[in-house]
């Protein structure tokens, strides 16, 4: 049996949860998420202006933390800190080891080869089409907007890193699930074609992924009585030879595992549950079995998996131009009808500045945000204050900033009893995905591992 | 049969992929799952998210889990990172499920 921990659903996810998996009890294998599908451009961006930049900084802060138990436990980490730059990635980890006192020689792995950026064209060329998975579109739709293109790598070369002797294995973007399953492919010697394992371990790596809601976070069963959100527990996976697993978290620790809140977290962004996809393997997710296996104890089995398509899916990442909301908070009495009139002035002043953004969407948080007007019914006279919040979006970045100036003055020149948040509104740039498909065959992931 | 709100017997989570939000929906107790799979219909959950969902509602039924799983298409906006909406990803339209009205036995 291996244990393997997962410390960071998402970057900007819990600092201290990495650090409490290794320190609160055993482990033999952390597994760190840092990258959500928004984050490969934000780094693309930091990387253009900073050549050493462009990975998750968290990830060797960390390192440096935890370098003397890493090194004298053994524990194996997986990461897919290495965003747009795994190599620098590498570098910055090396040091944070050297500053958190590990002893010299241990072994670092890289994975690459996801980042298909500067081949877009190749492709092209090559008759690969990457059209839009959803709508159809060809990519010379929006090829002169492109950010970032990564494809979704497998468990196999951080299987690969993991076999030449490398404790620490960065990635750059691959599919979530390989974190984990690497580490089972790996320990178990499972075979590339061994699909009820391999399903088994996608399983495993989709529940842990997105660390504490799979442990009592966000669970909406019982939620009163969840203990101790504070110190809730992150997800481990006790994983036996044939695959079946028992999710847990360190004794001692908040939160809750139960069969009512894993079962929320697999069902988590998931499409056809007979087809979870990943490039290793595709898990049919109606034949997994859970058991309550005591405390905090679910025990997972039965999990049939087949072979995966001939595709990797590409992530490519485009400038679809930019977006500001602007916030002011109306008080009670009658603070919903207030912010209401707040908004139709403020569109009434756009129309009349000839201000046409492509789109513009009001919503009125604390009366009917989430829920919308009809689901949520009408709002209380009595409500003691209404968030009027009010988004637009415009390929013309003249149209946001003019936007931007008019939600001030509303706050001295329109309807009453309102405070004003923050200055004005910053402008953002809007970044869409455009989802593809990329032959496996055309993509060459590469593993290097390293002493250092 | 007294009509009451899914919330009473079944939980659910939620979140997004591109432009499509999942829900995720479980029965708190096995017996209700029938009650689910009668009417928690894909035609029903489309005209409950009337107004947030613009395309088709698909629906795929998990017995092993006593659970549901819905996709709406259309309905983020155009996805997390270009919407306009305060729940850009789809997480709160979990419980926006579980004010639909349903017959139990």
């Amino acid at each position: 049996m291996i244990r393997i921990a997962n410390g960071q659903g998402f970057w900007g996810d819990s600092l201290e949860a990495p650090l409490e998996q290794i320190r609160r009890g055993p482990i033999d294998y952390l597994t760190l998420d840092y990258l959500a599908e928004v984050t490969m451009s934000i780094l693309q961006k930091q990387r253009a202006r900073d050549p050493r930049s462009g990975y998750a900084r968290d990830f060797p802060e960390f390192v440096q933390q935890a370098a003397g138990d890493i090194a004298s436990r053994g524990i194996k980490v997986i990461a897919n800190a290495g965003g747009v730059n795994p190599e620098g990635c590498r570098a910055a980890v090396a040091e944070a080891l050297r500053q958190g006192g590990a002893p010299r020689g241990m072994r670092i792995g890289v994975v690459k080869g996801d980042d298909v950026m500067a081949r877009l064209d190749e492709f092209a060329a090559g008759g690969i089409e990457m059209k839009n998975l959803d709508t159809g579109e060809p990519l010379s739709t929006i090829r002169d907007r492109v950010q970032s293109a990564n494809v979704y790598l497998g468990a196999w070369p951080i299987v690969d890193a993991l076999r030449q002797g490398a404790q620490i294995v960065i990635t750059g973007r691959c599919s979530d699930p390989a974190l984990s399953l690497a580490a089972e492919i790996h320990e178990f010697g499972w075979a590339a074609d061994d699909w009820n394992r391999l399903a088994a371990g996608a399983v495993a790596g989709h529940v842990i992924e997105c660390g504490a809601q799979a442990t009592g976070g966000n669970c909406q069963v019982d939620w009163r009585s969840i203990p101790d959100y504070a110190g809730i527990g992150y997800p481990i996976v006790e994983v036996e030879p044939d695959g079946t697993f028992v999710l847990t978290k360190h004794a001692g620790t908040g939160g809750r595992v139960s069969i009512a809140g894993v079962t929320e977290q697999l069902l988590y962004e998931i499409g056809d549950p007979r087809t979870f996809l990943t490039a290793d393997v595709i898990a049919d997710f109606t034949t997994i079995r859970l058991e309550d296996d005591g405390p905090d104890r679910v025990r997972f089995s039965g999990c049939e998996g087949r072979a995966p398509t001939e595709f990797y899916k590409v992530s490519i990442a485009y400038s679809a131009g930019y977006r500001a909301t602007g916030e002011l908070v109306y008080a009670w009495p009658d603070a919903y009808e207030k912010a209401r009139v707040a908004d139709r002035t403020l569109r009434t002043r756009l129309d009349r500045l000839g201000v046409r953004p492509d789109g513009i969407h009001t919503q009125f948080v604390g009366a009917n945000a989430c829920h919308g007007e009809r689901l949520s019914g009408d709002p209380s006279p009595d409500l003691a204050e209404v968030l009027m919040r009010v988004a637009v979006r415009s390929t013309d970045r003249a149209a946001v900033e003019r936007f931007t100036k008019e939600i001030a003055p509303l706050a001295l020149n329109g309807p009453p009893v309102v405070t004003y948040i923050g200055g004005r509104p910053k402008i953002e740039d809007v970044v869409a995905f455009w989802p593809a498909l990329i032959p496996k065959t055309a993509v060459e992931p590469e593993v290097s591992v390293m002493e250092v | 049969m007294p009509r009451v709100q899914l919330g009473l017997i079944a939980h659910a989570r939620s979140g997004d992929k591109g432009n499509t939000t999942n829900i995720g929906l479980i029965a708190l107790d096995p017996k209700y799952f029938a009650v689910l799979v009668e009417q928690v219909t894909a035609d029903r959950v489309r005209e409950h998210f009337h107004g947030i969902c613009e395309g088709r509602v698909e629906r795929f039924e998990l017995p092993n889990l006593h659970a549901l799983n819905f996709l709406l298409h259309e309905s983020l906006d155009g996805g997390g990172t270009r919407s306009l909406r305060l729940d850009a990803q789809g997480k709160t339209y979990s419980s926006a499920l579980l004010r639909m009205e349903v017959d139990i036995p």
